[in-house]
């Protein structure tokens, strides 16, 4: 199976991968090509030029930036699944995805860039309310997770710009990751799973961002969760109450591993789950 | 392309289109036909190689991705005749049937044990997880893995699970 021909850029630095992506009429980047290849050889996307990033220096590290840590765009699955520094739904998120040699390639960067509808690090990072950076040939920018994802495997990004870190706000609380794999436990993309931070101040829940995948067309916030968690003690019955609200708002699809009904209710499941999971590190 | 690479300690030089994937490399141009395409759609792991450590499915990686890397395939494991622990547990075993996935599962095996000593049933099980076997229902290969662990730490394996079980009629 070999893809379509194309030329190959090995960018050896971030404004040439650039200044490649601006000059081709359909260009791709490629960091772990852990989704692109298989694309390319399925020829489902065809691009003329691939720019490799793989090899530009500097970009394989995390590190604490003070109120941030950021997460370059060669950091690998299997370094955010063994990162210290980083929140646990997060770090479940990426030793939950894929397997042991995916993710010894594939990048943080590129699942979040990717944007499938029912990978794993893209939830967590909107449940976390980190910050994309992009870098296109008008400079960079900053784009909030809120306003990352658009639509099916669509992300705010430009053709021609290149995700270059991810912010992960130091916020406190505490955070988890559960999901129901389409191979079982948790092996596989997701068929249904929720990512949630939950603070607590004198017993009661001050703050709360949920974000599901699996479900809809992208990652998606529960926003009727959060404002109905908000507030309470977060005791198991108000997890309860609040979990029955995950697919406020949210339009299910069903696919080839659940409908639309089972898919809303695993929402719910899950929710509760990674919101008893997160309340019980308080 | 030129590309040039170290595959199973040996220097190669070779000029490839950029659309070939590493497997196409190393069996078709390279002749390296113990690395298996199982599936081509990067889910089977019959592919798996190490390169500069670490496995990979190299049906889902380019040759021109793998330019000044260090390649280790099941050909390179066997060290003068004298099988790796790794073969020699899936020998002794009974870690194969068809024999297809299992240069894959060694790789996987080897970049596992590379990592951890002493993995658990459990940890051996999720290393193995981009690796799929339709023949053995993975009990021997995990037995064979276990096998290989403790010559590796140079102790003695377990004893075969056929001598252990009491046979009833
Ligand atoms: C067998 C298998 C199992 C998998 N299982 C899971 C799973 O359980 N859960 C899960 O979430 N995912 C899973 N994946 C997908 C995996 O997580 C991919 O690694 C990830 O989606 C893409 O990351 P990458 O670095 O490999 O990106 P690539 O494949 O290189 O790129 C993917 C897309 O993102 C773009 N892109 C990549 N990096 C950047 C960047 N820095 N800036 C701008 N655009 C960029 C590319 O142009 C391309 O369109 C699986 C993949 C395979 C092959
Ligand atoms: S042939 Fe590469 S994963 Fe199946
Ligand atoms: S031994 Fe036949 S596929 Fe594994």
């Amino acid at each position: 199976m070999y893809p379509r021909q194309f030329e190959y850029v090995a960018a050896t630095s971030l404004d040439e991968a650039v200044s490649a992506l601006a000059g081709a009429e359909f260009a791709k980047v490629m960091s772990g090509g852990m989704s692109l290849i298989p694309m390319m050889k399925l020829r489902l996307l065809s691009p003329d030029v691939v720019v490799d990033i793989g090899r530009i220096p500097g970009l394989d590290q995390i590190t604490d930036a003070g109120d941030y840590v950021s997460i370059g765009a060669l950091v690998r699955h299997a370094q955010t699944a063994s990162a210290q520094n980083l929140p646990r739904a997060l770090v479940d998120a990426a030793s939950w995805t894929g397997d042991v040699q995916v993710r010894n390639r594939g990048t943080t960067c590129g699942a979040v860039a990717h944007a499938d509808i029912a990978a794993d690090q893209p939830a967590a990072i909107l449940a976390l309310g980190a910050t994309m950076v992009a870098r296109g040939p008008n400079g960079t920018r900053e784009i909030p997770a809120d306003d990352f994802f658009v639509d099916t495997m669509t992300s705010a990004l430009q053709p021609d710009e290149i995700l270059t870190e991810i912010r992960i706000p130091k916020v406190g609380g505490a955070t988890a990751y559960d999901k129901l794999g389409r191979r079982g436990g948790h092996t596989d993309y997701a068929v249904a799973g929720a990512a949630a931070w939950v603070q607590k101040d004198n017993g009661t829940v001050t703050n709360c961002r949920v974000a599901l995948t699996g479900v809809g067309t992208k990652p998606t916030l529960a926003h009727g969760v959060a404002e109905a968690l908000i507030g309470t003690d977060g005791s198991e019955q108000a997890v309860k109450e609040a979990a029955e609200r995950a697919t406020e708002g949210v339009t299910v699809l069903e696919d080839l591993y659940g409908s639309e009904e089972y898919k809303a209710h695993l929402a719910k499941v899950y929710t509760r789950r990674a919101l008893t999971q997160a309340l019980a590190q308080l | 392309m030129k590309i040039s690479l170290t595959i199973n300690g040996r220097e190669v030089s070779a000029d490839v289109e950029p659309r070939t994937l590493l497997v196409h490399f190393l069996r078709e141009d390279q002749g390296l036909t113990g690395t298996h395409i199982g599936c081509e759609t990067s889910y089977c792991g019959a592919c798996t190689v190490l390169v500069d450590g670490k496995t990979v499915k190299s049906c889902t990686m380019f040759a021109v991705q793998a330019d000044g890397a260090s390649i280790t395939t099941v050909e390179g494991l066997a060290d003068n005749g004298q099988l790796h622990p790794v073969q020699e547990g899936f020998w002794e075993r009974h870690g194969l049937q068809c024999g297809y996935c299992t240069p894959g599962m060694i790789m996987s095996a080897v970049g596992l044990l590379q990592e951890k000593q002493s993995p658990s049933e459990d940890e051996i099980r999720h290393a193995i997880e981009g690796n799929l076997c339709r023949c053995t229902g993975y009990h021997n290969i995990v037995r064979a893995i276990e096998y290989a662990a403790a010559k590796m730490r140079g102790e003695e394996p377990p004893p075969p699970d056929w001598e252990e079980e009491e046979v009833s009629v």
